[in-house]
């Protein structure tokens, strides 16, 4: 291997503890993470095992009670106010009085980018997720796959190189899924992003990930870091490879281990 | 079955028609001007429903149309046979009517199953429903008050509200420039802009929030007209009063609902524009207040109708010798009913159109509201 590429986002004995009415919730205890450039890193686990959480805490969206995290060298507060991530919730999020070329120009608004760069950003990144054409829109006029799409493009217009995304297919069915799964490893290939993924489908994970962060719960905490062997070309056919469903099985076992205790 | 459903209207009509025709004439003994053109009334109303029950199972626009004829030939002539025979009228002139009527009723109900495929139709019918529903009111209004004699004091009859109207435009006119372009335009636009400004300091201050917002709630409501003769206390007779009141009642309608409205913004939204490290007025900008719109025009409409109410009540209190409220309040001690009635008429026309530019200016800018798409 040659030199290793920058941390993106460092975390040392990471942890949140909410308080609540019910006594402390231990949403994350003791967790270290390194995430360098250009990484794909998916975070997996049951609900509850704080992989929203984490990402929440890497946007400055929740605040750490423990511990330390930086990212890009800064504090989250500081990364967020330099703008350095953005954001795909598992909801398209989409403002419906704005239509598909306005919601992307959005942010670039609040950031102050002239309507000339604008309009140059936004036919750019609607037609990385495939939209050209839809600009006119509106959201509601959408199907839920292309919204999301549009939230993605959204996420990517001002041009952050980290981008964080909580679960954005969790709502779609399996075969848009799939098609969406296959443009994000494109668009990732073609943009060289650093990009967190949260969800909960093991196929996803493994598909999609160089590093999956499999994740269990109360208290919120890392039980297993797999280090992927796919290369980075993947066919959607690669889901049928012994490779493939050796990773997922680990991921399954790690899963498994967290939970045992359970029942 | 089907067909009695289809047809009862026309065929209760004729049974009535056949009914008063045994029981002719249709003014009272002693009647000054007896009618003899009611005949041919009779004669058409018994035609047109003969028409009707041939066309059986015709289109509902054809139905519609020959059933329109039917209904409004025979009113028109009954109501013109009542000139000179105010109370004189005897039942087989009511049965007649109550006919005309149910052919209307059959009109309207033929025409509201008409589905237009172009759009300009589908709106033409969207008012001509309306408007037949709403002429028959004043058909049978102008029929029961002059046909029975009902006093003039009580309840005059639509036609002499119309000549009032006609012959009072100047005065009228005066009245509406006092009420409505004075007080209702100033008090409802400083009372709705200052709820507004203050709804935003509010959201922006804690203490406000949290100090005027339930007391805005309880002053919500209160019946504040009572204020009235206080504000005319403070700032005299003219108009001046009178915005002062209706601002009073526009105020805290648009404080809360538009407290309310910033409100409704998702967890989701707000923390999309954290990420994109929005200040406090971007945020407000270009998502608090996009996704306030419906309750703030929710609260414009209330206040479109409290406004005019609060003006025309306030002017009960003292005012100069011109407005809708004063005209409304010596003209009843005149007993010129007429005018008083003039003056609703005006009010309810001008509380439509203020309502109807308003609602029409809500769907322009929430078009993108779930209640508002696909229409």
């Amino acid at each position: 291997m040659s030199v290793t590429p920058p941390s993106v986002v460092s975390a040392r004995k990471l942890g949140l503890t909410f308080q609540t009415g019910d006594g402390p919730v231990h949403a994350l205890s003791n967790v270290d993470l390194e995430v360098r450039k250009g990484d794909f890193v998916s975070f997996i686990g049951p609900s509850g095992c704080g992989k929203t959480t984490f990402l929440r805490v890497i946007a400055d969206l929740e605040k750490n009670t423990d511990g330390e995290i930086t990212v890009n060298g800064m504090t989250p507060e500081e990364a967020r106010k330099s703008r350095s991530y953005g954001y795909v919730f598992q909801a398209p999020a989409l403002y419906p009085w704005r239509t598909i070329e306005k919601n992307v120009a959005l942010p670039l608004e609040i950031m102050g980018h002239s309507a000339a760069e604008r309009a140059k950003r936004i036919e750019r990144t609607l037609d990385l997720v495939n939209l050209s054409g839809f600009g006119k829109k509106y959201p509601w006029q959408l199907s839920g796959g292309m919204q999301q799409r549009a939230s993605i493009a959204r996420a990517l217009a001002f041009d952050a190189d980290l981008l964080l995304m909580d679960e954005p297919f969790g709502a779609l069915d399996e075969i848009v899924r799939d098609h969406l799964n296959a443009q994000l490893l494109k668009l990732w290939a073609r943009t060289e992003k650093t990009i967190c993924f949260v969800t909960h489908s093991i196929p996803e994970a493994v598909y999609l990930s160089t590093r999956i962060v499999v994740m269990s719960p109360r208290p919120g905490r890392v039980t297993d870091v797999i280090e992927s062997t796919l290369p980075k070309e993947r066919p959607l056919e690669i889901r049928e490879t012994p490779e493939f469903l050796e990773i997922a099985h680990r991921v399954r076992e790690g899963l498994r281990a967290g939970h045992s205790y359970e029942e | 079955m089907r067909r009695l459903k289809r047809n009862w209207q026309p065929l209760l009509a004729s049974t009535l028609t056949a009914i008063s025709a045994a029981w002719l004439p249709l003014t009272q003994p002693g009647a000054p001007v007896p009618i003899q053109g009611m005949t041919i009334a009779l004669l058409l109303l018994a035609a047109a429903l003969n028409v009707i029950l041939t066309l059986e199972d015709r289109g509902h626009a054809i139905r519609a149309g020959v059933l329109f004829i039917g209904a409004h030939i025979p009113a028109g002539m009954l109501l013109s046979g009542l000139d000179g025979n105010e109370g004189q009228m005897s039942a087989s002139f009511f049965l007649m009517i109550t006919a005309s009527w149910l052919l209307a009723w059959g009109t309207v109900s033929e025409l509201a199953q008409i589905e237009p495929r172009s759009s300009a139709a589908r709106s033409f019918l969207r008012l001509l429903i309306p408007a037949i529903f709403g002429v028959w009111i004043l058909i049978l209004w102008e029929a029961v008050t002059r046909g029975a004699g009902i006093p003039f004091i009580l309840l005059p009859p639509p036609s002499a509200i119309g000549a009032r109207i006609a012959g009072s435009i100047a005065t009228l006119w005066a009245d509406v420039q006092q009420t409505i372009f004075k007080a209702v335009l100033f008090g409802y636009v400083v009372g709705c802009a200052s709820g507004f400004a203050v709804a935003i300091l509010a959201d922006r201050f804690a203490f406000l929030r949290r100090g005027l917002i339930p007391i805005g709630n309880m002053v919500s409501a209160l019946p504040i007209i009572g204020v009235a003769p206080i504000m005319v206390m403070w700032f005299g007779f003219d108009w001046q009063s009178k915005a002062a009141v209706v601002i009073i009642m526009t105020f805290f309608p648009m404080l809360v609902n538009t407290v309310a409205g910033l409100a409704t913004a998702g967890t989701m939204e707000r923390d999309l524009m954290r990420s994109y490290a929005s200040d406090y007025w971007q945020t407000l900008i270009k998502l608090r207040l996009p996704a306030a719109m419906p309750f703030i025009f929710n609260a414009l409409k209330i206040n479109s109708t409290l406004a005019l109410i609060g003006a025309i009540v306030a002017e009960f209190f003292g005012t100069p010798i011109v407005g809708m409220g004063f005209r409304i309040s010596t003209e009843i001690g005149r007993m010129n009913v007429d005018m008083v009635w003039a003056e609703i008429a005006v009010a309810a026309l001008i509380g439509s159109v203020f309502y109807g530019v308003v609602a029409l200016v809500e769907r322009a800018t929430t078009f993108w509201h779930p209640s508002n798409r696909g229409g």
